[in-house]
């Protein structure tokens, strides 16, 4: 049963009178504790793919389902208990809130979305600190850790409430290689030790050979899934 | 909640100079109210208090038609014996009446047997009037204070009389004064005591004993044409007001008209039309306060949700429900509001405190040497903090509000 199943799936914008179609009726489905990348360059749809599979944005035509939810038929209230219950977003931008702590980013979503007792948020938040290695820097605020780092915190923020799917939106392209690797790694690892399911996209072509199934797209329109080989992406 | 009010506070932390400027803003507007209502309202309460004790009671009651020719102090309108008696019937199982006193006000002639001028005279029970009058001997600044501060065959005269024509207590002084019959009468008096002149009405009239003022009008029966009240607890004064406006309304004459009429002190004293202007501008410093609130709330909001657009997308994106944003947005308002109204109180009470340890001294007209007692009652606190409270909710609101609205996707991808 596919984590993830979009048919037909169509998205287009309407400015004035001008139509921009950004993703037009593509087909695909994406299988639980897979690591996904959606590749292509700017303006190819991969944000439009991935904030209409995160509930952020609504298609315009085809079906798309995630964890059996037809997530179109969602409203703008359903859609956000539907994100807080099941997803995780880790953002390009690192997106942390500036006045809290790394603890207390990773413990934000449990406060104001799950609503934990502050014991289990708090044997929780200390649990994923130390799988992105980052228990030594708890206390720190974001402005005192590197893009690494806030990522890390990013990555254990997204997976603090148990999602089964997160959605990460270019998160290497303010990082560098090096770091971005080590990011990619983590998330792996917390595929691998969570079962959860990381769909990404990327438009760096270094990177998508970390991917175990890349999904290419051109202009809105998908190409066949492939297995990903670190050497093709790397010679791409 | 808890955790909402902490990150609320962080956030308020975060744009600490605004968050300063705006709780200052509050804060001093805040103490320009309660300041201004303690000191106003002290004055007011004083000046009341030197009409209602000194001069008028707080309700007086004459034979209808009496307060519209009062300066002409009628004798045609008396409460003659009969009348009066179920009057003080009436007054006699009112409850929340201390005391009341009857009057037998006239217009006499007075000489020192040199010079002779008018004068307003009250016949008066002195017991009686210095237990509805408590301030009135206080007004006594030359001459025996008591008690009694008046026997019969005594006269206590006004100040400016006095000094117009050069009479000191211990002097013998001559009354005439004509009757409702048109009979003249004549009778002499020692001048007890000078009284200083108080503002308002009957501020500046004089005393006899109320059988003297019968005995220099011939009227042989019991009469008064005023009877001034005074009340155990003023604050009862609206309704004690309307009891009696009710009971003695209820004494008609054959013709089934009402024969008698009831005034409180603010209908008799030009004051009350001070009491209103203050009143008046206390409410206009209330608008001030909410206007103030209202304008650097909402732009200290709107700020807050223009700069932190991203982070609503980020907050929104990973699942926080709309209502939850405005709860956060709303939060930061109300504990602007809180902060400054916590302090803009505590720096009012201790102003107060202090103007009170001070004991401010100041002249108002004819009264001299009036000590300013600021005060401020917990109503007047709760609402004032209530007010401020409610105006930092309703400007937080449409910022929070337009938070909660905004599009992740749009707001993610704000620059």
């Amino acid at each position: 049963m596919s984590l993830i199943r979009a048919e037909a799936l169509g998205k287009t914008y309407r400015t004035g009178e001008v139509e921009v179609p950004a993703v037009r009726g593509v087909d695909f489905a994406i299988e639980p504790r897979s690591f996904v990348a959606f590749v292509g360059p700017s303006g190819s749809g991969k944000t439009t793919l991935l904030n209409m599979i995160g509930c952020l944005d609504r298609p315009t035509s085809g079906k798309l389902t995630v964890l059996d939810t037809d997530v179109a038929t969602l409203d703008r209230r359903a859609a956000a208990d539907f994100r807080g219950r099941h997803m995780g977003f880790i953002f390009q931008d690192f997106n942390l809130i500036p006045v809290l702590s790394a603890f207390e980013n990773i413990e934000y979503p449990l406060i104001m979305v799950q609503n934990w007792p502050e014991q289990k948020r708090r044997a929780q938040v200390t649990r994923l600190l130390e799988a992105v290695g980052m228990a030594a820097q708890a206390g720190k605020r974001p402005d005192q850790l590197s893009g690494g780092q806030k990522q890390r915190v990013a990555v254990a923020r997204a997976l603090a409430s148990n999602a089964k799917l997160v959605l990460a939106d270019e998160p290497t392209a303010n990082l560098d290689h090096d770091t971005a690797y080590r990011i990619l790694e983590l998330m792996k690892k917390m595929r691998d030790d969570l079962g959860t399911t990381f769909v990404f996209s990327t438009h760096d072509p270094k990177i998508m050979g970390e991917a175990e199934v890349l999904f290419t797209l051109e202009d809105g329109v998908l190409r066949p899934p492939q297995a990903a080989r670190k050497a093709e992406a790397a010679h791409a | 909640m808890l955790d909402v009010v902490k990150i609320a506070l962080r956030n308020l932390a975060r744009f600490g100079r605004r968050t300063v400027l705006t709780a200052t803003l509050i804060t001093l507007g805040v103490v320009a109210v309660l300041l201004f209502i303690g000191i106003a309202g002290s004055f007011k309460a004083l000046m009341i208090g030197q009409f209602t004790d000194g001069v008028l009671g707080h309700l007086e009651v004459h034979r209808k038609g009496y307060v519209a020719s009062i300066d002409n102090l009628p004798l045609n309108l008396d409460m003659q014996a009969a009348l009066l008696h179920k009057v003080e019937e009436v007054l006699d199982h009112t409850k929340g009446i201390e005391a009341y006193s009857e009057r037998l006000k006239l217009g006499a002639m007075f000489s020192n047997f040199t010079e002779t001028t008018n004068i307003r005279i009250n016949g008066v029970d002195p017991a009686k009037e210095a237990a509805t009058i408590p301030l009135m001997p206080g007004r006594i600044v030359a001459g025996d204070k008591g008690p009694p501060f008046l026997k019969p065959g005594e006269i206590v005269i006004p100040k400016l009389l006095a000094q117009g024509l050069h009479v000191k207590p211990g002097d013998t002084v001559v009354l005439v004064a004509t009757n409702l019959q048109g009979s003249v009468n004549a009778k002499t008096f020692v001048v007890r005591s000078v009284l200083d002149s108080a503002s308002g009405p009957n501020g500046r009239d004089g005393y006899i004993d109320i059988a003297d003022a019968r005995a220099l009008l011939r009227i042989a029966q019991p009469e008064a044409n005023e009877i001034a009240i005074r009340l155990k607890d003023p604050a009862q004064l609206g309704q004690v007001d309307a009891q009696l406006k009710r009971e003695l309304g209820s004494i008609v004459n054959p013709q089934g008209k009402p024969m008698i009429e009831v005034h409180t002190w603010a209908d008799l004293s030009p004051f009350a039309h001070i009491v209103a202007m203050l009143d008046l501008l206390t409410l206009f410093i209330k608008i001030m306060l909410v206007v103030i609130v209202l304008v650097s709330v909402l732009n200290v909001m709107i700020m807050a949700v223009y700069e932190r657009i991203r982070e609503i997308g980020m907050i929104s994106a990973i699942g926080t429900r709309p209502g939850r944003i405005l709860s956060l947005f709303v939060t930061e308002g109300l504990l602007l509001g809180v902060g400054g109204t916590a302090l803009g109180t505590a720096i009012s009470l201790g102003v107060i405190w202090a103007l009170n340890l001070r004991k401010i001294v100041f002249d108002f007209g004819m009264q001299q040497g009036l000590v300013l007692a600021p005060s401020i009652s917990a109503r007047n606190v709760v609402t004032v903090a209530a007010m401020v409270i409610l105006m930092a909710l309703l400007a937080s609101l449409q910022p929070a509000w337009k938070a909660s609205r905004m599009d992740p996707v749009r707001a993610l991808g704000h620059v």
